[in-house]
């Protein structure tokens, strides 16, 4: 084991050594000279042997041949029947020695005839183009090799793929060759033995990609398609349990958005009975709060770009938040006990704000960037995740957490609930509720204007933003019920996964349909939502 | 059936609303004719009692039949009124858009249905029964008026017509004389007693000068079941109603 | 009968609506055809149109208004209905163009063609005949409007929650009708339509036959509202709106009552849009966009909730600011549609005829006073309810 190591060390020395000695090429090309020519052979499968003996030859050179060749580049002089690399000029050809790389003179059309390929001939290259790469010492370009012999499968390159192994060091393509190795090996006429272990080296690969290898071996008489097909099986479960747990990860994400724009819904909902249907806008006004935040930093203060994000977090919560402050001693509050007219009136707010967006920003999309921790994903067993999808999910209930925390522990909160409960009572202990409405128009606005910041990290950052959420919200506070904010979590989340759920079947738009179909359904059995206050004192 | 020839029989009847208990093992008898006043501190699910009666509220066990045979748990709030079951709440609650008159067209009793109220023609004999419940109630002079605009104790006794013209068998009353002066109070007293002479009512009020007017037999609810049953001298010496209830 | 019945019932204002309806559903017409071009008195086809545009938009707040007003339903979806009122009129349509269509197939609509579909799918059928779209036209309104109010109603949804769901309900039909599969066209819709019953839609004396008609069917409209209003029924409904659950202490089936008058509405809504449609030329999605049912409760508001002429008043009055503002300062219009929501809540919950109401009272009682005689202080409006600021809840 340690001497083929060593040895093939050695090999790969030399292998990147080869251009910088021209003795050791000397020598090469003569005997590398007569495969060259045997390219040109009369048919396809003397060219194909031609083709697997220079790959196995390990020249250097081979490579840009066989490229050169497959690309159709390679031409057979008619006079001397001499093989050269060739590009059109002219009326001739400008020539390449295959050999050297070296400019021969220029050849006439008319005397030369091109090597030509079939597709068989075309796949047997890029097999062997595969097998010399494997060797190269740029890693992307051994991970390229190894998943090209992993598609096209050729037996051919199962020795190299050995020798490739052993010198790998990285320990993901290894794994990578292993995996080409296993397929080039179902594809040979190995023994059946050799090939289930075969078949259990690539069942540990990717599923989907596995599924593809496995599926023709699966109707094959004996012990390799029974364990071809037990594999396919157990592949099958495993990656529905895993298409479960991303249908559950993307939902719970869409979730964590839904819950971002309702729980401000639910709170002035829940403490004032009061439907704001401009609760989308101060979303809207939240995202271009961060827009504004973003411009400002880039002009002034670059460093904080990275920043800007938690920067804006805090602007967005003050303008929204005072926005519904004003908007509730300066409307609202006129309209208390007039459920409907409160409904009107916020939605004819809705509308100056966007129009008054629209006037201020233009109609179009702004620019919003991404710090660069909330870019690129990975990867958990068979799913990629993307990282903002996670920090929209963390930052949901971390907002959710906090939200509880001010409800429960602090003296506001403790007097939002006694207004929720018993407004008249609350009011007659001596709370002054008109001041309890102002502070939680204010917050559940404030709150809309953090989800604001999230959303622009997600959506397009419009005049409309605010729209395409309102109702989905609507329906998250209609379904968790109000008067506790459990049920807004409860509710957004199900909506969310419910909807990444039925997507995959019945498609975005009638998914969603089905979804608020359903939640009218559910209506029926709880008018009041899932997580409604009972008794007395709540029926109207 | 121990529900058998009774009017109203409640038994073993319990709800709570988030665990907490408003109506704990209740049972109650009525019998035709008879009129019942109920008393019990605040809280004690006299109301909560009248919502299980009326249909409101179902009770999460024991058993409510009305005429001996008719199980009301199984029945809403309209099916119940139809039953001959009417109801006045705490707050007046008339219909304040509508005139006087018509307040008492909508009680009247007779067919429910939508398309019989679109195509719905007063008749001379219900012209007449409405004169005479608004001379009874008097608001005869008053019966253009919008109910809106009626003092609380003439809402008060709108709604006392509003049952009259229902025509109910068992009368569910609310504090008829919250509000209300001792001169219209002791009106009212006599108006329920008339009432009583052809129906059964039960009467929920914390007026005990009221109570003593209408003469009747008394129960007192503590915390969602019966304290104590009997003659207002009775259940007013019994020491646990006065030191829940009346106080000394 | 029912004449009869309303002649000696119905009130005077809703009498006199269907007497001006009448008059304006020939007078237009006669301006339109007789008058000629040069004359002040010409009015011009595009007018035409734009008028009975218009009256269908009254005819849907009047529909709304019969939920809303008087019942204290208030819908965000009621565009919903007019707009599947409109797509049933517009399928009848579509069928009439035969092979004058882009792809002159005789049966298939353009856009089926062009979505490769080789036979009409089974919805389609039946609306070559314009009995049957016209049945649709109600029918199916009215059968959604069933289906949704039994389940709503039933269950005892009311209030702020009610809007919402008919909002989602709107909502749910716009994603369905933008779909291609849906078989409506998809985002386009139905339209370039040729004729209507055999005549031309484009002609002038079509125009003018669609605006006469769309009038009528808005002094039908008004005359059942009344009818209904009128009746013991309406008297329930107001019932229900001010204190629901008294009126079910009182024996009635409250969700029944709702259900009827819902259903009504809802077909009330289908006829305008069916009316609309060949009038503008176009039916598409849009129409079920939410914002369309909100902007049609602030016609009601605007003209004044329970009554019967004040949803027509508010409907042609808004539409009118709508078209002038949109043409000369677009950019106003939003501001101010959203300023006449905050304002008419605030300052004017009962709209211009509630304005008008309580002007007269006012004068009613000045009169009172001077004869020294003690009146109510508020009597009952000639077939007007004044909605009570703050409904009674029955406890």
């Amino acid at each position: 084991m340690s001497l083929s190591r060593f040895l093939s060390i050695i090999a790969m020395l030399g292998l990147c050594l080869f251009p910088a000695i021209a003795g050791a090429q000397v020598l090469d090309d003569a005997k590398l000279k007569p495969l060259v020519e045997a390219l040109a052979g009369d048919n396809f499968d003397n060219t194909s042997k031609a083709v697997s003996e220079l790959a196995k030859s390990g020249a250097p050179r081979a490579a840009a041949i066989l490229n050169a060749l497959s690309a159709g580049d390679l031409y057979v002089s008619k006079t001397d029947k001499s093989v050269f690399i060739g590009a059109r000029e002219g009326s001739d050809y400008a020539a390449t020695d295959p050999l050297t790389g070296a400019k021969l003179a220029p050849v006439p059309r008319s005397a030369a005839e091109k090597i030509k390929v079939n597709n068989r001939l075309r796949r047997d290259i890029g097999a062997a183009i595969g097998g010399l790469t494997l060797m190269s010492t740029n890693a992307t370009e051994r991970r390229t090799a190894a998943e090209a012999i992993l598609k096209n499968r050729d037996p051919e390159t199962i020795p190299l793929l050995d020798q490739a192994i052993t010198a790998e060091k990285d320990a993901g393509i290894k794994v990578l060759m292993q995996r080409a190795k296993a397929a080039a090996v179902l594809n040979s006429t190995a023994v059946d033995d050799v090939k289930i272990a075969a078949i259990a080296e690539i069942k540990s690969g990717n599923g989907r990609e596995a599924l593809g290898l496995l599926t023709p071996l699966a109707n094959v008489q004996g012990p390799v398609g029974e364990a071809a097909s037990a594999a396919i099986s157990s592949i099958n479960s495993e990656l529905e349990l895993w298409n479960g747990i991303q249908n559950i990860v993307y939902g719970l994400s869409l979730g964590s958005v839904l819950l971002l724009a309702a729980i401000g819904l639910a709170i002035t909902f829940g403490v004032m009975g009061v439907i704001n249907m401009a609760h989308g806008e101060m979303v809207m006004i939240g995202a271009y709060t961060t827009f504004v935040v973003q411009q400002l930093i880039r002009t002034s203060m670059p460093g904080l770009a990275e920043y800007s994000l938690l920067i804006a977090l805090p602007a967005a919560f003050l303008v929204s938040g005072a926005i519904g402050v004003i908007i509730e001693r300066g409307i609202i509050r006129f309209l208390y006990g007039r459920p409907l007219e409160t409904l009107l009136a916020t939605w004819g707010i809705s509308l100056v704000l966007q129009q008054a967006t629209r006037s201020w920003f233009g109609a179009s999309n702004v620019q919003v960037s991404s710090p660069s921790w909330m870019s690129g994903s990975f990867d958990v067993g068979m799913l990629t995740l993307t990282w903002s999808r996670l920090w929209i999910i963390v930052f949901a209930l971390s907002v959710f957490a906090v939200l509880q925390l001010v409800l429960k522990k602090t003296m506001l909160g403790l007097r939002m609930r006694a207004v929720t409960q018993n407004r008249r009572m609350a009011s007659s202990m001596g709370i002054r509720t008109p001041w309890v409405d102002a502070l939680t128009f204010g917050l559940g606005s404030g709150i809309a204007g953090i989800a604001g910041v999230a959303l622009s990290q997600i959506d397009n950052v419009s005049p409309n933003l605010g729209q395409g959420y309102i109702i989905d919200s609507f329906m998250v506070v209609v379904f968790g019920g109000v008067g506790n904010l459990w049920g807004t979590l409860v509710g957004a989340m199900s909506l969310g996964i419910a909807n990444k759920f039925l997507e995959p079947f019945a498609g975005a738009v009638l998914g969603k349909i089905l979804v608020l179909v359903l939640i009218i359904l559910f209506i029926q059995k709880r008018p009041r939502g899932l997580f409604a206050l009972k008794g007395r004192a709540i029926e109207a | 059936m121990k529900a058998k020839d009774t009017l109203l029989y409640l038994d073993g009847v319990s709800v709570s609303f988030d665990g907490f208990r408003a109506i704990n093992n209740l049972s109650l008898v009525l019998q035709s004719g008879e009129m019942r006043a109920i008393i019990g501190p605040n809280g004690a699910g006299k109301t909560t009692m009248m919502d299980i009666i009326t249909g409101k509220t179902k009770p999460d066990t024991g058993d409510v039949y009305f005429n001996g045979t008719v199980d009301l748990t199984g029945h809403d709030e309209a099916d119940i009124a139809m039953l001959g079951i009417g109801r006045k709440f705490q707050k007046p609650t008339v219909f304040e858009s509508h005139t006087v008159e018509d307040n008492l067209v909508l009680a009247l009793s007779g067919p429910r249905s939508a398309l019989s109220a679109l195509f719905h023609r007063q008749s001379k004999d219900e012209a007449d029964r409405i004169h005479e419940i608004l001379y009874t109630i008097r608001l005869f002079e008053k019966r253009h008026w919008l109910a809106a605009n009626l003092s609380h104790g003439q809402k008060q006794w709108l709604e006392i017509g509003m049952l009259l013209a229902q025509d109910p068998k068992l009368l569910l009353v609310d504090e008829p004389v919250a509000g209300m002066t001792d001169a219209e109070t002791a009106e009212t007293a006599k108006l329920l007693r008339d009432i009583a002479r052809t129906r059964s009512v039960i009467v929920v009020e914390h007026d005990m000068h009221f109570v003593r007017e209408l003469d009747v037999k008394v129960t007192c609810l503590h915390e969602g079941s019966v304290l104590a049953e009997g003659s207002l001298d009775h259940v007013s010496n019994d020491p646990r109603v006065i030191e829940v209830y009346l106080g000394r | 009968m029912i004449t009869q019945w309303f002649f000696s019932h119905g009130d005077r204002r809703s009498l006199i609506v269907i007497a001006i309806l009448l008059a304006i559903a020939c007078l237009v017409p006669l301006l339109n055809l007789l008058v000629p071009d040069t004359s002040p008195l010409h009015v011009p086809t595009y007018l035409v149109s734009l008028l009975g545009k218009y009256l269908t938009y009254a005819m849907l707040a009047v529909a709304l208004d019969l939920v809303w007003g008087f019942c204290g339903i208030l819908s965000l979806g009621h565009g919903a209905f007019f707009a599947l009122g409109g797509y049933a009129m517009g399928m009848y349509l579509m069928r009439q163009i035969g092979p004058r269509g882009v792809y002159a197939d005789p049966v298939l609509p353009d856009f089926m063609v062009f979505l490769n579909w080789k036979e009409l799918p089974w919805f389609w059928h039946g609306f070559d005949h314009f009995w049957f779209a016209a049945l649709m036209v109600v029918l199916v309104p009215g059968a959604l409007a069933f289906g949704f109010g039994w389940l709503a109603f039933r269950s005892r949804v009311t209030g702020v929650y009610l809007s919402i769901i008919t909002q989602a309900l709107t909502y749910a039909l716009l994603l369905a009708f933008f779909r291609n599969d849906m078989g409506f066209g998809g985002n386009n819709g139905l339209t370039d339509f040729k004729d209507i019953l055999g005549f031309n839609v484009q002609a002038g004396t079509t125009r003018s036959a669609l605006f006469a008609a769309t009038a009528l069917f808005l002094a039908l409209a008004v005359f059942v509202s009344s009818f209904i209003i009128r009746s013991k029924l309406g008297k329930v409904l107001v019932g229900v709106r001010d204190a629901e659950s008294r009126m079910r202490f009182l024996g009635y089936r409250v969700d029944r009552y709702k259900l009827f008058v819902w259903t009504i509405s809802a077909m009330m809504a289908g006829i305008a849009g069916a009316l609309y449609v060949p009038q503008v030329g176009i039916i598409n999605p849009s129409e079920f966009e939410p914002a369309n049912s909100i902007e049609a409760v602030i016609w009601v508001a605007v003209g004044g909730r329970g009554t019967i002429v004040g949803p027509i008043i508010g409907a042609v009055l808004v539409n009118f600011g709508k078209t002038y503002f949109t043409a000369a300062f677009p950019e106003i219009w939003l501001f101010a549609l959203g300023a006449l929501f905050i304002l008419v809540t605030l300052f004017l919950p009962k709209g211009i005829l509630g304005l008008y109401g309580s002007w007269k009272t006012r004068q009613a009682n000045r009169a009172a006073r001077e004869d020294d005689e003690i009146l109510p202080p508020v009597v009952k409006q000639n077939g007007t309810l004044m909605p009570t600021p703050e409904p009674q809840a029955a406890e």
